[in-house]
């Protein structure tokens, strides 16, 4: 199980659509309490009841962090996926009781900046609600650039606009429209930092300009959740567990051992955050690492492994879980 | 050459690098004394960097003077200065006035790129955003943890606070926020019982 406190006990108290793709899901918790206080950013792990499956997908609350009546998210229909998005968009209903984990951030604003650009890319948009929120009260500064397919599936956008005025710009790939990251990138004061949220490609692209345009590491944040890719089904054995177990094509390696009842950490279930890395003992054969977390030479290496997200093809893999 | 190797210390103690040029539309580099030499080391890596850089010199406190070298070295802008606390204010105007991309590098003394990188931090850019080389003297920069006074360019230890006049331990403790290292009574428990000074820090 994850790391640091129990499930927190939730009932569904509103599901929203917001558009074609998205729907927006509030959960307050079932004993009346307050929930765990979270900052900008955070995330929540929600538990799913597929049938026999147990879903874990991790979600950014996009409330705002003062509200501590409840916390929302929204989540994004992927009908290629998985599956998790497909049980919130048609199983979950208000009045449904559900298990979340208490909140962990990964994609905190970093307090020192004398000022943040957050650029979101779709669904990438709902941490920086909860961000903005916060910035806001504290009378940090801060601007928005939040690139979507058009207005309809610019998700709240109109909203943040009403809200936060000229501090929000919106794109929509529709109309032809497009951040001018280069400009952008060359006119903010020292001491700005970065943040992007969105797609992979999105990701990509404003690292890599803010990179070569001389912004140091440490002023560029990003956060991508990955899912599990599907492969060939594989085993593995589990040396401290004294089991041998085999991943399944759509499962990932952590939900197999969380299957045979191994207790594995985790955080993210997505790449990111590390907690679940796992010392490789034996490798006959290649892990397809998945991850943000390992370095490139740790992945050449193949002497750590993060279950979460990553698989492996050969004869033999033994890892200390 | 005068490059410098540190005995391993505690996690306090700063370590320092090579300035290796780094892409960006602005360039900032601060060197005293000894540095120039790093800066001309810098330059010979990136023919074009010179033309997009603001050097400042100062003058080495141990008497090391390559003002006209560091000149010579061809950069857009080149201003002397003949101490840190003198040429602080421009410094900090540079950065108020830049956008992100700023390559900031500094070489020379520990105190030197201390004093830069706090400067840098409190404009905003993370210290480990700023390039820094040692050159040259070893001479430290002490707050004396009594008192609170500064001593510049301390080479011996233990040696007598400029300030208060209470003879210090110089330790590996080391405050960005205050670029010094930490200097402590070292006669506190045995009044007078002080050892010799030996100089370390030359």
């Amino acid at each position: 199980m994850s790391i640091g406190a129990a499930k927190i006990a939730v009932i569904v108290t509103e599901v929203e659509e917001i558009n074609s793709l998205i729907k927006r899901f509030r959960f307050v918790r079932e004993d009346g309490g307050l929930m765990p206080a979270f900052s900008g950013g955070a995330h929540t792990v929600v538990e799913m009841q597929d049938g026999d499956t147990r879903r874990l997908n991790a979600y950014s609350l996009m409330s705002d962090p003062a509200d501590l009546s409840g916390y929302e998210i929204s989540v994004r229909r992927e009908d290629g996926g998985r599956g998790g998005s497909l049980y919130m968009h048609r199983m979950v209903k208000p009045g449904m009781k559900m298990l979340i984990s208490p909140p962990v951030n990964l994609f905190a604003p970093d307090r020192r900046a004398k000022k943040h650009v957050l650029i979101a890319g779709g669904i990438g948009i709902t941490p920086f609600m909860a961000q903005m929120a916060q910035m806001d009260a504290l009378g940090v500064r801060f601007e928005l650039h939040y690139a979507a397919r058009n207005a309809d599936l610019c998700a709240y956008g109109a909203a943040l606009a009403d809200r936060y005025g000229a501090r929000v710009h919106r794109y929509y790939d529709d109309a032809g429209q497009a951040i001018d990251l280069k400009t952008l990138l060359a006119t903010q004061p020292l001491g700005t930092h970065l943040y992007v949220c969105g797609p992979k490609g999105m990701i990509a692209w404003v690292l890599a300009t803010a990179e070569a345009m001389g912004w140091p590491r440490g002023t560029v944040h990003s956060e991508e959740f990955l899912s599990p890719p599907v492969g060939q089904p594989f085993a593995v054995e589990l040396a401290a567990s004294g089991k041998t177990i085999t991943v399944g094509a759509t499962q990932s390696l952590l939900e197999a051992m969380e299957a045979a009842q191994v207790d594995a950490p985790y955080l993210c279930r997505g790449g990111a955050c590390g907690q679940c890395e796992t010392r490789v003992i034996r490798c006959d054969g290649h892990i397809d690492h998945a991850d943000h977390w390992l370095t490139e030479d740790q992945k050449a290496a193949q002497t750590h492994i993060m279950p979460c997200v990553s698989r492996f093809t050969g004869t033999t893999l033994v890892i200390d879980r | 050459m005068t490059k410098t190797v540190f005995e391993p210390s505690i996690k306090s103690r700063p370590v320092y690098g090579v300035l290796t040029p780094r892409p960006g539309p602005a360039h900032l580099i601060v060197a005293d004394g000894e540095g120039a030499e790093a800066v001309a080391a810098l330059f010979a890596q990136a023919p074009d960097l010179a033309a997009k850089s603001y050097l400042i010199y100062i003058p080495g406190a141990n008497g090391c003077d390559l003002s006209v070298q560091a000149q010579a070295l061809g950069a857009d802008r080149f201003h002397r200065a003949p101490t840190y606390a003198a040429v602080r204010s421009r410094i900090v105007k540079v950065l108020g006035d830049a956008h992100m991309g700023l390559q900031v590098y500094v070489t020379g003394t520990e105190s030197l790129m201390g004093q830069v990188m706090r400067d840098a931090a409190e404009a905003g850019l993370p210290h480990e955003a700023v390039q820094t080389e040692h050159r040259g003297s070893l001479a430290r920069r002490v707050q004396c943890v009594h008192c609170k006074g500064v001593t510049e360019n301390v080479t011996t230890d233990p040696f007598v606070c400029s300030h208060c006049g209470l003879s210090l331990f110089v330790r590996d403790h080391y405050s960005r926020r205050l670029a010094a290292f930490q200097g402590v009574n070292i006669d506190a428990e045995d009044p007078g019982e002080v050892p010799p000074a030996v100089e370390r820090f030359k």
